[in-house]
């Protein structure tokens, strides 16, 4: 980060702050806070990525060989609450605080001692989160879905500290949505329209209402836990007149925008990206814009598309895998321009281009998924087993995680005044595109095959395609080191990078010299 | 880093001694044996084919525009950004794919949702981490437990070819029959799947679920639970059946027969040997993935029974245990599980095992007694 620290100060403000505590744990600066959110985020990243080395080493081979199977459980339930919750949302919390001023020629976030505590509160939820782990009876090992009543009268002790690891993050996430709401509503510059908004801006401005929306609900079900838990309540118990189906329709009425919270500012940057290294506008802007509200609104719509096997009536089976096959509508508009953006423009393929074409492609397979999932009769026979580990791998990795990969390579030498280094980043995507597909394709085979998820031990019908699946996990685990070191490596030095070093990204944030000075904007640009 | 160093050690031995018949490299779904995995097959297949054609119709655009509109080619981009005709186009299509691929799947449901006017009954009932199988008009039930051993999941001995998918006592149906499922749990939400007969349904404590099934093949089938439901989730396997009618009446004779010979044994005097012997098999089944086959334990989740202080000294303890499980810990009531017969013998051989040698006999009456005392 000291090169954020070198800038000189263009606007006559003063600089960051002196000294290591009030510079880092003081500050509102959004380019402090943006930095420090995906600096966190990426050591979450590395964590729950060591979580998934662990369970791909013991899935390697049939039978138990590295840990039992209470440790494989509570490794699983870490992996995914780390990476949804430490990992991906933070990442775009911090590319937000990072870009959204500089996308809309404001000085800073609406509201930046709020920005200051919902990031520091994170730290804090996470320390508790992965404390359970060294308490006794171990962490939550119930699935990152935790589902009552295994998580709750069947829960280890540790699982009220988990609930409270939660609320902390949804407060985080919450003020976070209200702060990026406020900045986009009210410190545009003058002449910015809401139609001439950059797409990173429209989809996380909607992601910030859905977040709105969903946290709370999150916090509900997760407080009717804790009070099944500790105050003798029986929200999700039967015998007491409770009912275990309620904890999913309550989670998966969070869960299911959740999914779309992880996505849509992917999409965003993403088509910033394709139109900068197709040197051709963006096609369909208004359509992009109109495809991202539709899914927005019908991802509050299609929640028991998670709970097919529950036992709903089949009015209510019929309603949820209707309504879940419309999301291909606008899923599928926003593909569509995407590719009619790259037709015909004068393509190259940088860093952040080969992240973001990926992008297109592999997002699009794990939709296709998404669609053979929504079939609900389909459903019976995949539900629960890898052909569903599949799907949300690669909607999250290859969308939501290189997507984050390719705002970083394309807005690095903006952060950090240098160009990185190409070789290395082309490197670093091939070892991960690699890697990815070989560790998540074959799960569709093991799926449909009839492997359940969730198991740390499997029959032997499956035992060729695990191998080849943790060869590839083990190849983009250990790649992910290689990104640590090239991001180093620019913040240290390195071409320097012209205000704008793409020659075909547009916005305001390639007005402003590189490295971004530490004030932006105290001047609003005028929009025209 | 010794202990890490030592596992890691183990662990690349076990990848190079493995000489494991290992599986196969199925990559489809397989159709199934009944009507409704069939009708799943072929919705499968038709919406993966749609897929495929979409996908390559869309990456084959965008394959041309990476190989022929590059920068380093030279080619000059064009300026479009809009096309009102397209846009349409590309929404309606995808919506008409939609309705095609609803109307057939929305069919396959309604049939699949018919549950009535069955020749059979079962009720499933999951329990950590077993199937118990009751059918309801013949009055009989048994419990199935997974039949794989703690020596070859820890790769101790050679894996079985149905490692980790045999049981004991298998569910047993006739072929050609319409069998009802009423599914229902004991203490999480499981999960039962047979894949060949494109049947899974939850089974949630407190709640009953139908689903149904007509198996036109005889064969032995096999599942697994597919909802996590606790350490043992690996561990509880589905085993169906499908016989020819009059085998099958065979089969629910014996059954009811064998009902009344377990309730004539609690009668019967037994002898310190015999409960013993019959002690040390329920004990592998119902006991030993938990409180492991020497009795050690795995503390502090499992506790240790070898040279346990209530296991020694305290009958009445070890009965209430046994009999009604720790709430809010993994031990669960067995006194519903396991025969008389069974937890008195599992209660002997507790306290007779391992140098434990209290020479007690617990005797079927005696848990008879104890449980109507309560």
């Amino acid at each position: 980060m000291s090169a954020v620290i070198d800038t000189h100060d263009q606007d006559h403000h003063h600089g960051p702050a002196k000294g290591y505590i009030t510079r880092w744990l003081f500050t509102t600066n959004h380019k402090d806070i943006g930095s420090m959110y995906l600096i966190f985020s990426f050591a979450m990243f590395l964590l729950g990525g060591t979580m998934a080395m662990v369970i791909r080493a013991e899935l390697f081979q049939p039978g138990l060989q590295i840990v039992e199977p209470e440790f494989f459980n509570q490794m699983t339930t870490m992996h995914g609450l780390i990476m949804v919750f430490g990992a991906v949302m933070p990442a775009f919390v911090g590319l937000a605080n990072w870009m959204l001023p500089l996308m809309i020629g404001a000085p800073d976030m609406a509201l930046p001692r709020m920005n200051n505590w919902s990031f520091w509160l994170l730290p804090c939820a996470f320390l508790i989160l992965v404390s359970t782990l060294f308490m006794e009876g171990g962490a939550p090992n119930f699935g990152w879905t935790f589902y009552a009543p295994l998580s709750t009268t069947y829960g280890p002790p540790s699982t009220t500290f988990f609930i409270f690891a939660v609320h902390i993050m949804g407060v985080s996430s919450i003020m976070g949505a209200i702060n990026v709401i406020a900045t986009i509503l009210n410190m545009r510059a003058p002449g910015m329209t809401l139609m001439k908004m950059p797409l990173f801006v429209w989809t996380w401005l909607i992601t910030a209402f859905l977040l709105i929306a969903v946290m709370p609900v999150l916090a509900g079900v997760v407080t009717m836990m804790l009070m099944d838990i500790n105050f003798g309540t029986s929200f999700f118990d039967a015998a007491g007149g409770g009912d275990p189906v309620l904890f999913q329709h309550v989670f998966w009425f969070f869960g299911h925008p959740e999914v779309y919270i992880m996505i849509l500012p992917a999409f965003g940057a993403v088509s910033h990206i394709i139109p900068a290294f197709s040197r051709k506008p963006l096609f369909g802007y208004a359509s992009m814009v109109y495809a991202v509200g539709a899914i927005a609104l019908l991802s509050f719509v299609v929640w028991a598309h998670h709970m097919f096997t529950v036992g709903m009536p089949i009015a209510g089976q019929l309603f949820f895998m209707y309504a879940t096959m419309l999301i291909a509508v606008p899923t599928g508009v926003k593909v569509f321009n995407w590719v009619a953006t790259m037709f015909r423009g004068s393509l190259s393929f940088e860093t952040p281009m080969l992240f973001a074409v990926a992008f297109v492609i592999l997002f699009t397979i794990g939709g296709f998924s998404g669609l053979m999932l929504a079939i609900a009769p389909a459903d019976f026979q995949y539900h629960d087993t890898y052909f569903v580990v599949a799907h949300f791998h690669y909607v999250l990795v290859p969308g939501a995680i290189f997507g984050i990969f390719a705002s970083a390579y394309f807005w690095l030498p903006k952060w950090t005044g240098h160009m990185y280094d190409e070789t290395l980043g082309k490197t670093h995507f091939w070892l991960s595109f690699i890697g990815m597909n070989l560790a998540f394709f074959p799960m569709h085979f093991l799926g449909l095959a009839g492997m359940p998820r969730r198991i740390p031990d499997y029959a032997l019908q499956f035992a060729d395609f695990n191998m080849v699946s943790s060869v590839g996990a083990f190849m983009f685990g250990a790649t992910q080191i290689l990104f640590l070191w090239i991001v180093v490596k620019c913040v240290r030095g390195g071409k320097k990078a012209e205000a704008n070093p793409w020659d075909g990204a547009e916005g305001l944030e390639w007005t402003i010299p590189s490295p971004a000075p530490y004030h932006t904007f105290s001047t609003p640009p005028v929009v025209k | 880093m010794h202990v890490h160093a030592k596992r890691a050690s183990v662990f690349m031995g076990a990848c190079l001694a493995s000489n494991q018949a290992l599986g196969d490299w199925t990559l489809n779904m397989a159709p199934g044996v009944t009507g409704s995995s069939n009708e799943i097959f072929d919705l499968h297949m038709t919406i993966l084919w749609i897929c495929v054609v979409i996908g390559i119709a869309v990456f084959a655009v965008m394959f041309w525009s990476i190989f022929a509109h590059r920068k380093s080619k030279g080619y000059k981009p064009a300026h479009f950004h809009e096309n009102t005709v397209v846009e349409v186009l590309w929404t309606i299509i995808p919506f008409v794919i939609l309705v095609v691929m609803a109307i057939p799947a929305t069919a396959t449901l309604v049939d699949m949702y018919d549950s009535s006017e069955s020749d059979i009954d079962i009720k499933v009932t999951g329990y950590q981490w077993k199937w118990k199988y009751d059918y309801l008009n013949e009055e009989f039930g048994y419990f199935s437990n997974m039949k794989t051993s703690q020596d070859e999941i820890y790769n101790r001995i050679q894996k079985n070819e149905h490692y980790l998918l045999d049981v004991d006592n298998p569910m047993v149906i006739p072929v050609g029959k319409k069998v009802r499922f009423l599914l229902t749990a004991n203490d999480v939400i499981h999960s039962w799947w047979v894949p060949a007969f494109g049947v899974k349904k939850d089974a949630i404590p407190g709640f009953i679920n139908e689903t149904w099934t007509r198996v036109d093949e005889p064969g032995i089938y096999r599942g697994q639970c597919t909802e996590l439901c606790g350490r043992n989730h690996a561990y509880m396997p589905v085993v169906v059946k499908a016989v020819p009618e009059e085998e099958y009446n065979e089969w629910v004779a014996e059954q009811q027969a064998s009902a009344e010979r377990e309730r004539e044994l609690t009668e019967k005097d037994w002898s310190l040997e015999e409960l013993m012997e019959r002690g040390e098999q329920a004990y592998q089944t119902a006991c030993a993935a938990c409180h492991q086959a020497d009795g050690s334990g795995m503390p502090p989740a499992f506790p240790a029974l070898k040279g346990s202080q209530m296991v020694l000294e305290d009958v009445q303890a070890h009965l209430d245990v046994v009999v009604n499980g720790v709430p809010g810990s993994a031990m669960q009531a067995f006194g519903d599980q396991l025969s008389e017969v069974d937890l008195a013998a599992v209660i002997t051989y507790e306290r007779n095992a391992w140098g434990n040698d209290t020479g007690e006999v617990v005797t079927p009456k005696q848990v008879f007694d104890y449980k109507n005392e309560e």
